[in-house]
This record gives structure tokens, sequence and C-alpha cells, in this order.
């Protein structure tokens, strides 16, 4: 059985003052993708992402990951198997120093303090941030930050990332790094964002969505080419695509 | 200053964190010999009669060594402490009133009993707060909550206890956007009490929304609700050695007025 799938079958989503989030969402990712999930603000972005990890229960339909539907009894495992990487790290890094917030996973998980020591020092080294383990997180910068929260996630080896938001509130060096270091993952990654150069750079694959439903989902390449689409569903063409300011020459 | 801004002022936590992330061999110690203590500390010091005053003065020497052995910034730590002189003041100030018997008598001036366990009131709190304060900056949060529980305490109230804190440490960043946002915008006008009412409705809610996300944070970690820390700590040398000597000075001091041997050995010597 391959972990690696995540499966959304019909998924709808009322919150309690019936805002309708989510319309009939369908879609199969499999082993290895790198997926976007991009639309405008309220599209239905960050309520997706919360089925997907259990914190939201489905009002219609279900999600499964690997082949198991998620289910009050599933949760424990699927939460191992699908990390969550929150937009706003400061929301995720609450313990006193970066190595007991990175430790807080695989402690959960019951694992034995030497296993959990080397979980730990593979993460923040894998995002590069092992010399700040002793520090408080308050006291990273963004970019490191961001990186604490991802090593956080990384250091209870799930097989699926999902991101929300990666790239926002960094700067373009600390962007770029991020970028970089999200694109060298073999996980089954989904992002979702509104910087769609990132989304050009890493994902194959772009999933759009409009008030809780699905508009277009296929090839970034292609959904970026359909300007009408695009501006339906409030969207632009990434700068990389767009002609250029002073010579007017298009790339792609 | 408004009042979010007094908030942020009392729970300057990040500095207190800071310091107990220093390293001294006060800081090594097992957080439960330094909580057993502290704890010890508190009794003795709480259950004095109502007019002592001298016998409180020679307990100022245990945050005093603490302070000094980790090298602990002092103003810091007393303008933490004198943060509890309001509360105790508000406490003790109706005892004059109440107790007007004359205690003490010196040349033509009268105290009454009152007075004096004013004095008393202020006194012990200020210890107790200079204590836990100390023992706050060399200890770091969740070691405390932790020695807690192993302790004795149940879990449950051990974990409230450690969110309590880290959701302190919240509001008290929320507290501060919000006074930046209003004095951007505040032209400098004090705040009425409607504002303030609302003001501090909106924090609530803010914070709460913060809360909750973080705790989704944790359960999408595999948060189940025992906070698991590296290897338990065992007690060793060292901190028997802090209990035991401690613990036999304040035991000392609550059952001997050596303040008073003090004084006499002093002016023997003067004499």
């Amino acid at each position: 059985m391959s972990h690696h799938l995540v499966e959304a079958r019909g998924l709808s989503h009322v919150y309690e003052d019936g805002t309708v989030a989510l319309q009939d969402v369908s879609f199969r990712i499999t082993h290895g993708e790198s997926v976007a999930i991009i639309g405008a603000n309220g599209a239905g972005k960050s309520t997706l992402l919360m089925h997907l990890n259990g914190h939201l229960s489905p009002t219609r339909g279900e999600v499964r990951i690997g082949e198991t539907p998620l289910t009050k009894e599933t949760l424990p495992a699927i939460r191992r198997t699908v990390g969550l990487v929150f937009q706003d790290p400061d929301d995720q890094l609450f313990m006193p120093t970066v190595y007991d917030d990175v430790a807080f996973g695989p402690r959960n998980q019951g694992l034995p303090e030497a296993d959990v020591d080397r979980r730990v020092r593979e993460a923040l080294e894998r995002v590069g941030i092992w010399h700040v383990r002793a520090k408080p997180p308050y006291r990273l910068s963004g970019g490191e930050k961001k990186r604490a929260a991802i090593a956080g996630v990384l250091a209870m080896a799930p097989d699926v990332l999902v991101m929300d938001e990666p790239t926002s509130g960094l700067d373009p060096y600390a962007r770029r790094q991020l970028i970089g270091l999200l694109g060298e993952f073999s996980h089954t990654r989904i992002f979702t964002s509104h910087d769609l150069d990132m989304v050009m750079d890493l994902c194959p694959r772009t999933i759009v969505m409009l008030q809780g439903s699905i508009m277009a989902d296929g090839l970034t390449r292609e959904i970026f080419a359909d300007d009408a689409l695009l501006a339906r569903c409030r969207l632009e063409r990434p700068f990389a695509l767009q002609a250029c300011p002073v010579c007017g020459h298009t790339h792609g | 200053m408004s009042a979010p801004a007094v908030i942020a002022g009392l729970l300057d936590f990040r500095r207190l964190d800071l310091l107990a992330t220093g390293d001294s061999a006060l800081h090594r110690l097992d957080a439960r010999a330094k909580v057993l203590v502290t704890l010890v500390f508190i009794v003795c010091t709480m259950s004095f009669h109502r007019y002592a005053v001298a016998s409180l003065i020679p307990f100022f020497v245990f945050p005093l060594a603490v302070a000094s052995a980790a090298r602990l910034p002092i103003a810091f730590l007393l303008r933490k402490v004198a943060l509890v002189l309001p509360v105790a003041l508000l406490i003790g100030l109706p005892n004059p009133w109440f107790d007007r018997e004359v205690l003490v008598q010196m040349g033509g001036l009268q105290i009454s009993g009152g007075w004096i366990s004013l004095l008393s009131i202020v006194l012990r709190s200020m210890l107790a707060a200079a204590a836990a304060i100390a023992l706050v900056a060399v200890t770091e949060f969740p070691a405390i909550c932790g020695a807690l529980e192993r302790m004795g305490m149940p879990r449950s109230l051990a974990v409230q206890l450690l969110f309590l804190y880290r959701y302190l440490a919240v509001l008290n960043e929320e507290a501060g956007r919000m006074t930046t946002a209003r004095d951007q915008r505040g032209g400098g006008r004090p705040l009425s009490i409607r504002l303030y009412g609302m003001l501090v409705g909106r924090l609530l809610l803010r914070t709460w929304d913060r809360a909750e996300r973080i705790y989704l944070a944790m359960c999408a970690r595999g948060f189940t609700g025992d906070l698991r820390r590296g290897q338990p700590s065992r007690l060793g040398g060292p901190d028997i050695a802090f209990v035991a000597g401690w613990c036999g000075l304040f035991l000392l001091l609550r059952t001997h007025d050596v303040t008073h041997w003090l004084g006499t050995a002093v002016l023997g010597l003067l004499r």
C-alpha cells in the first residue's frame, strides 16, 4: 500500500455560519507529485488543507490518504503520514528552543530519545539551521523560522508534505533559498500559494480553485497560458510569463 | 501608557525565558530540586506569626544568593518584585485601621500592630515573589512544569500550566501589535473606557484565534495531551546538597531567632 496517495472524493464543507467553503471537490495526487493549489482569497484553499490533515471533517464526501479513508480512528496514523506546515511559523513553534520544538513530533510518536535526537539533527541539517538549535524560536529571522517549522514536520518523517503559503513573508533571498530546498524534497508535495512564480518553479501540476470548487486541474504551463481562466479566477500570469516591461519580450 | 502596553511591560517573558536558557551551576540543577527548595522557602516565610518582621529579613539571603550565583541582573529582578507591591499593599492597608493596639514604643513614637503586620505582609510578598522569579529565571518553564508533574501534580494540570505560560506570551505579542496599531492612529489622545473595552475584547478574540491555530499545529504533530520531554533527569549529588543545604537553613531560620542572635552577637562585639 502506498501512503503517498492523496485523494479527495466529492469533498464539501459548509461552515457553521452557512458559508460554503468547499463544493464537490475531487482530485487524486499520486506518489512524488508536486502540486500547487491556487486561487483568489477565500477560494477555499486553506479549508481544503485543513481537511487533508483531519483538522476539519467533511460535510459530504471523503478524504483518503493512501488507501485509508480519513476517520477518527485513522487520524493519528494519517497525521504521521501527512505533515502540515502552517503559513505563520509563529503558530507552529511553541517550545522553548528550536531543538525541543523539532523534537516535539518525534517525542509524541513515542520514539526513544536516541532516535529523537537523530531525527532532530537530520531535519535541522536538512533545512540548514542546525546551528540555531539552542535558540528560542522568537529569536530567529523569518527565513529561519520557516525552516524551523519545516524541520518540525520533516522530523516526523511524513510521506506527504502539505504547506500553506510557504514563501509568504520572506525576503527575495530567503524565498529563493526556500524554493531550492523544497525542490530537493522527494515527498509528495502540496502547496497553496499566491506566489505563482514559485508554483512555476516547483509544481508541474496546478489545481485552480474558485468559490470552493475546482475550476481547472492540469499542467501548470497550460493553466498559466489560459488567460481567460486566470482572469475568471482573479489570477494573473506569473511574472516570468508576462511580457518584459522594458522590451516587451515574452518568455514561455 | 495604554493598558496593553502595561500588560506587555508586566509580562516581560522573553527576558525571563532568555535568562532561563543560561548556563550556570544553578541552571544545571534538576528542576525538582529548585522547585522543592522554593516551595519550602515560601512555606517557611508564610508560616511566621503575623507580626514577624525582623525574623523574615534573613530569608532574603536565598533570592540574593541565587541571583548572584546565576549572575542575574538585579535591577531587572527588583522591578519584577516591585510589581507585587501594589497587591500586597492593597491586602495589608486596612490592618492599621483595625489593629490599633500599640506594639512598639520607640521614644515618643508608638507603632500599632496594624502597621507591623502590614510591613510583614509586604516583606512576605516580596520574599515569595523574589524566590519565584529567581526560580523562573534559572529554570526553563517547561522543566518546572515537568518537575511539578514528577512531584505528583496531575499531568493535565501541568500541561495547563505550560499552556498558560505559552499563551501569556502570545497575549503579550498580540497586545504589543494592537498597541502599536492604536498609537499609530490614536493621535496621542487618552484611551476612553469604551475603546479600552473594545480593545480588550478584540485582544481576547485574537488571542483565542491564535491559540486555536497553535493547538491545531500541535495536533498536526501528534499531540495527544501529554507533553513529552527528553530523557528525564536524575537527581544527583549537587541536587541533593542544594536541597539539604537550603532547606536546612530555612528550617533553622524558621525555628530559631537568628536575627536576635546576630544582634546580640554584634552588640557583644561592640561592647
